[in-house]
């Protein structure tokens, strides 16, 4: 089922009519409220005015973390204060994090797009959506909050952590719907065994799961262990929060991005130069209705790729790929790039660790080490140390011919890989560089 | 039934060890003998214990990897050239040693050899050739 038949089936000649008249609104307003905007807009020598066609947001700059860092915390916002209904931030992984906000205006166009989202993964009025996003400055738990509301649906808002109260929830309300990050998805449902309580008994039917990159096995990993179809969606604090592009329940095939709000671009990582359709690059996001925080051609550092092709869910926004790490991620070892998605992969091909993993670099002399962190289990362990030595070397072994990097992998006790309650630290740098 | 041993995945990290030795010590497991085999990342721990179901489930209940696994042990005569005439009626054989451990007992003259060999049923066979005593799982355990 479509929330907003309206937009997300529109044909996408309507649909860049729209997208035109916003962007032209968009410029114009950051140009006039937000002084970075203006000086940014006259270095590049453009105007508003100079924007005839959507290609000629290509001759607007790019914004980064970095801008929205200098101008810490409300030197982005496009309205005064008191229009302001809403702060988030997100996590600064270096120094201050990133303030965003928003209109009441905003809030509700989030919720909309967030039960957009709710609405393509399968969920309904009447279902229960057991919500275990953190709630707070994190973006996760209210976006999803609201939009379960807007959906008409009864949110459970239990946030994270606290596991084992979360599955006695789970047991006795019956959500039908989780949302929450795939790999707290996992961990939930290996507290749920410990305590002896099976996926299987439970109500779910739909899982939305961000915030973090996955893979393609590790969703058939989720959708096995707890029993429910896996969706994936995305969204970003800086562009609004969840509900940016969700996959839907029909297709699993692809990101639908709400392109009546934004407009997504893949450019070349190191150049800029904008992509075509179907080649991977990063992604680029204009939002085209923000109030209170417009962002223009926002860099997300994230690597995807588009494709514009309409869905056989019906829908006809341009969908992305699944998120194949960040450019910023990205691993150099030995002057191999390795994503740590691709690293998961190969373990979960194998098929005989549990979807648990840490990454370590060293750097050792002038070499670079990557260790691979996996987790023993009963179906592998045996009295003899070289019967587990042998299983170590055959994965490096594959993930060496598999993406061309050598590296170690380590066998560390069951749960010795620390369980996230939010995003996994999946990457321990400990190089000096 | 034969002599089982108890296996246990151990990283290589401080404290490992002392919390075995702690379940043991509160669920009241007594160990024979022991042996660690360790490699620069983790170690196996290999123990002969009193109660090896009780030592299984204690040690699981605390996320611990175990496993129960077959061995062999042998009385051999405490006195030089004991293990010798094992070890030379094994190779002749062809039988192959994975590893092996011993503890005495405190009573009685005889030592006891745990070992583990690549082919369990060809070594029994050969020893009780021998007239060695190959010495019950349940009699291990009351030792």
């Amino acid at each position: 089922m479509i929330f907003n038949e309206e937009f997300e089936t529109m044909p996408r000649e309507a649909l860049e009519a729209i997208q035109l008249r916003r962007l032209q609104a968009t410029a114009a307003r950051v140009y006039n409220t937000v002084p970075f905007y203006r000086r940014r807009f006259e270095e590049a020598g453009v105007s508003p005015d100079s924007i005839r066609t959507l290609a000629d947001l290509q001759r607007l700059p790019f914004t980064t973390k970095a801008d929205l860092r200098d101008n810490y915390p409300f030197g982005m916002f496009a309205v005064p204060m008191d229009s302001v209904t809403r702060i988030h931030a997100s996590s600064g992984t270096t120094g201050k994090p990133t303030v965003v906000g928003y209109t009441a205006r905003d809030v509700q166009t989030w919720a909309e797009l967030m039960a957009r989202s709710l609405m393509a993964a399968g969920a309904r009025k009447d279902d229960i959506v057991h919500n275990a996003y953190g709630y707070g400055l994190f973006t996760g738990g209210l976006g999803v909050h609201y939009g379960a509301e807007r959906l008409g649906a009864s949110v459970i808002p239990i946030s994270g952590g606290n596991t084992r109260r979360q599955v006695m929830i789970m047991k006795d309300f019956g959500p039908t719907i989780l949302t929450c990050t795939p790999s707290y998805a996992l961990h939930l449902a290996e507290v749920a065994h410990e305590m002896g309580v099976s996926f299987q008994e439970l109500k779910f039917k739909a899982g939305i799961f961000g915030a973090e990159p996955w893979s393609e096995t590790m969703r058939r990993e989720i959708e096995r262990t707890l029993n429910l179809k896996a969706m994936d969606i995305y969204g970003l604090s800086e562009v609004m929060g969840p509900g940016v592009a969700v996959e839907c329940i029909e297709a699993q095939n692809g990101l639908h991005l709400f392109e009546d709000h934004f407009i997504a671009e893949i450019i070349h990582p190191k150049t800029g130069a904008p992509q075509p359709y179907g080649t991977p690059g990063e992604l680029v996001f204009t939002s085209i209705t923000k109030e209170a925080f417009p962002v223009i051609r926002y860099r997300t550092r994230d690597l995807s790729v588009l494709h514009p092709e309409p869905c056989r869910c019906g829908r006809t926004l341009a969908r992305m790929g699944r998120i194949q790490g960040r450019s910023d991620d990205m691993l150099i070892i030995r002057g191999v790039n390795v994503f740590p998605s691709q690293i998961e992969s190969v373990i979960m091909e194998s098929g005989r660790f549990e979807p648990h993993y840490q990454l370590v670099v060293d750097r050792i002399g002038t070499l670079d080490q990557l260790t691979v962190r996996v987790e023993v289990n009963e179906a592998m362990f045996s009295d003899a140390i070289k019967n587990l030595q042998s299983i170590e070397r055959e994965l490096e072994r594959t993930i060496r011919e598999t993406l061309g990097v050598t590296t170690r992998v380590k066998l560390v006790e069951p749960k010795g890989i620390q369980r996230s309650e939010g995003k996994a630290v999946r990457v321990i740098d400990n190089r000096k560089l | 039934m034969n002599a089982e041993q108890i296996s246990i995945f151990l990283e290589n990290t401080p404290g490992r060890l002392v919390e075995v030795t702690r379940i043991f010590e509160a669920g009241g497991i007594n160990i024979r003998a022991l042996s660690l085999a360790d490699t620069s990342d983790f170690g196996i721990l290999r123990l002969i214990v009193n109660d090896n179901e009780t030592a299984k489930r204690l040690l699981q209940e605390k996320g611990f990897t175990v496993r129960l696994t077959e061995v062999v042990a042998v009385e051999v005569a405490d006195r030089p050239g004991g293990l010798h005439a094992i070890l030379v009626a094994l190779a002749a054989a062809g039988v192959n040693v994975e590893y092996m451990y011993a503890f005495v007992r405190q009573s009685g003259r005889n030592a006891v050899m745990i070992f583990r060999f690549d082919d369990t049923r060809k070594a029994e066979s050969i020893l009780r050739e021998r007239g060695m005593r190959v010495i019950d799982g349940n009699d291990l355990a009351a030792m």
